[in-house]
């Protein structure tokens, strides 16, 4: 092409590159960026959860003592330089078991939002897909389970089958797929409607095909901005069982049952209850923190 | 109305199925072998065979699935294994603790949620709005069985103006008792509240007729009461409904830190114990709680809604 023709022949194109100029996609980083650096208190924030996770994963550096020694000889000691946090009813060291008590809460507020994501997104994805008697009885599943309030259910669940790493983890996703199903659920109607997918269909694409190209990634957003702030609500809820002694069980320590055993002896020392609880309260402040920055970013349309 | 409100209460009948059957097949099939799962590792296979035998684990499932079903139904739960108290007397020795704390912690989150979310709406983007906002996030992550530890510390052990446990006696003496695990579950719901009240009042006060309203010269709390409050209402009441479902949640925790009967305490230290029939029942009771709350939801809605209630 010489040069003349080039303006006019380029011009649709440039149009194109405008509007692309205009409306740009963020790139996954770019993506990653903006949640994290949007405001001062995500900063924050995410100075948190990343000390959260470094603790969690340096535990048997950092921890000045094994989490799990007793001794006699340390019973109910007050903070002093020993021990920043004094010690247990056992001897053992709070500080020491706060540390080693992050890996049970991380563990926990990963695994389980990942789990029920994709059993939900799952169940939600075939109910809004194939529609008719599937959906249904999807449906009413969904909305039965919905009626109860997640720790409730997390309650029963670990009341009927006991406590044990694996039956907490059943428990928390059991508890968060009906919410993950609804969502998925709703999403896909929506997809479904649109002309990319009935092209799909009309041009022979099998269905499962179908499912994981055209529709899972368009329903990811709002899957996304759930697993973040149920990891938060996983979290705060694991503490809660055991607490209640139906999820880590003693003597492991977990943020939640430091605070059980810091109640059966708070007339002698009440570090293990503040310190515990300040511990559970500052990660889920922080973790819901992140949750609406993604919110915002990933899914305007819910925020408000 | 009418025809609506029995398709609700005709609705309950399916739905109390699905979650009986639920509880079976949480109770009965997911553990694989119930018996074990309820006597622990331990039990030596004497206790396991007396166990299922009393519990009818010998029959074939579907038997026991309309057993279980029936007993339900006819509220009989069997006995306890430790103490040999019928279940049923049990549980109706707990209930009305976990209501009265309920309906106590609920009615205090409203008297505190509603005016903060009021003043929250009405401050927007100032100073005690922002305070709300403080106030809202941290009242999400505090567990309830942190804040009920740090109010029992506080106020109970130092300043020793509460009592540590139980209920006591007499009206006075029950609410001197109540107070404190009333206002650890009702500060955390209030912040849930205030933000929903704070949301609704918002969307409210931008709509037409409370600008006519502003437009006419009316003062501006009859503006917030009369035209706004009253029809942010609505949202409000299914609010309620889920309030008071996180607050009997919550109380699962708090009558443990407080040391109060109620059917969490009873389910709590059923677990602990392994009393298989009265974990089932306190399973079951919570659950049944959930479906009348939720139909409750329902017909308030209705009553509220004037749109629907003259729909037939």
């Amino acid at each position: 092409m010489s040069e003349t023709v080039a303006p006019t022949g380029g011009k649709p194109l440039d149009a194109l590159a405008e509007r692309e100029a205009l409306a740009p996609e963020p790139g996954l980083g770019r993506t990653i960026g903006l949640v994290l650096f949007s405001r001062p208190s995500t900063i924050v924030a995410t100075v948190v959860i990343a000390l959260f996770i470094a603790i969690a994963l340096l535990a048997p550096v950092i921890a000045p003592y094994d989490p799990l020694r007793q001794s006699l000889l340390q019973i109910n000691k007050p903070p002093s330089w020993e021990h920043w946090l004094g010690t247990d009813q056992f001897g053992r060291d709070v500080l020491s078991r706060i540390i080693y008590g992050s890996r049970n809460s991380l563990i926990f507020g990963l695994l389980s939002p990942l789990l029920a994501a994709i059993a939900g997104t799952s169940l939600g994805v075939v109910a809004g897909y194939f529609g008719g008697i599937v959906d249904r009885v999807i449906s009413r599943l969904i909305d039965t389970l919905m009626a109860f309030p997640e720790l409730l259910l997390a309650i029963l669940i670990a009341a009927a089958l006991g406590g044990s790493f694996w039956n907490i983890v059943v428990v928390l996703t059991v508890a968060f797929t009906p919410g993950f199903a609804r969502v998925a659920r709703a999403s896909t109607l929506a997809v479904k409607q649109e002309p990319y997918v009935e092209a799909a269909i009309a041009s022979g694409v099998r269905t499962p095909l179908i499912i994981i190209r055209h529709v899972v990634p368009n329903i990811l957003a709002p899957i996304v901005v759930l697993m973040t702030l149920w990891s938060a609500s996983a979290i705060r809820i694991e503490a809660t069982l055991s607490f209640l002694g139906i999820g880590t069980q003693p003597p492991n320590p977990s943020w939640g049952n430091i605070i059980r055993d810091g109640l059966n002896n708070m007339f002698a020392t009440q570090m293990p209850i503040v310190s515990g609880g300040l511990a559970i309260t500052i990660v889920v402040l922080a973790i819901s923190l992140i949750g609406d920055a993604v919110r915002d970013v990933l899914d305007p349309e819910i925020s408000r | 109305m009418a025809r609506y409100l029995l398709s609700r209460f005709l609705d309950v009948i399916p739905t109390l199925f699905l979650v009986l059957t639920l509880v079976f097949v949480a109770m009965r099939i997911l553990p694989g072998d119930p018996a074990l799962a309820a006597l622990g590792p331990l039990a030596d296979p004497a206790q396991l065979a007396i166990f299922r035998e009393r519990m009818g684990l010998n029959d074939p499932l579907w038997l026991q699935y309309f057993t279980f079903i029936g007993d339900a139904v006819r509220l009989d739960f069997g006995r306890s294994l430790i103490s040999d108290v019928p279940v049923s007397s049990l549980v109706a020795r707990n209930l009305p603790h976990t209501v009265y704390l309920t309906i106590t912690a609920v009615i205090i989150g409203l008297v505190i949620g509603v005016p903060l979310g009021v003043l929250a709406a009405t401050q927007r983007n100032k100073p005690a709005d922002d305070a709300f906002r403080i106030y809202s996030l941290i009242g999400y992550a505090v567990p309830d069985f942190y804040l009920a530890a740090i109010l029992l510390i506080v106020f109970s052990l130092n300043l020793g103006w509460f009592p540590i446990n139980g209920v006591g006696s007499g009206f006075w003496g029950g609410l001197h008792h109540i107070l404190l695990p009333a206002l650890t579950l009702a500060l955390l719901k209030s912040a849930f509240l205030g933000r929903l009240t704070r949301t609704s009042l918002l969307e409210v006060l931008g709509r037409d007729y409370v600008r006519t309203a502003r437009a006419k010269g009316a003062r501006e709390g009859r503006v917030i009461y009369r035209h706004g409050l009253r029809n942010a209402l609505l949202p409000l009441s299914t609010g309620i409904g889920i309030s008071i479902l996180a607050t009997l949640s919550g109380s699962v925790a708090v009558e443990l830190v407080f040391n109060r009967p109620g059917l969490g305490s009873m389910l709590i230290e059923a677990i602990h114990e392994r009393d298989y029939p009265v974990i089932q029942a306190g399973v079951m009771m919570f659950a049944f709680f959930v479906v009348l709350v939720n139909l409750a939801m329902d017909v308030v809605y209705v009553l509220v809604d004037p749109r629907i209630r003259m729909k037939q």
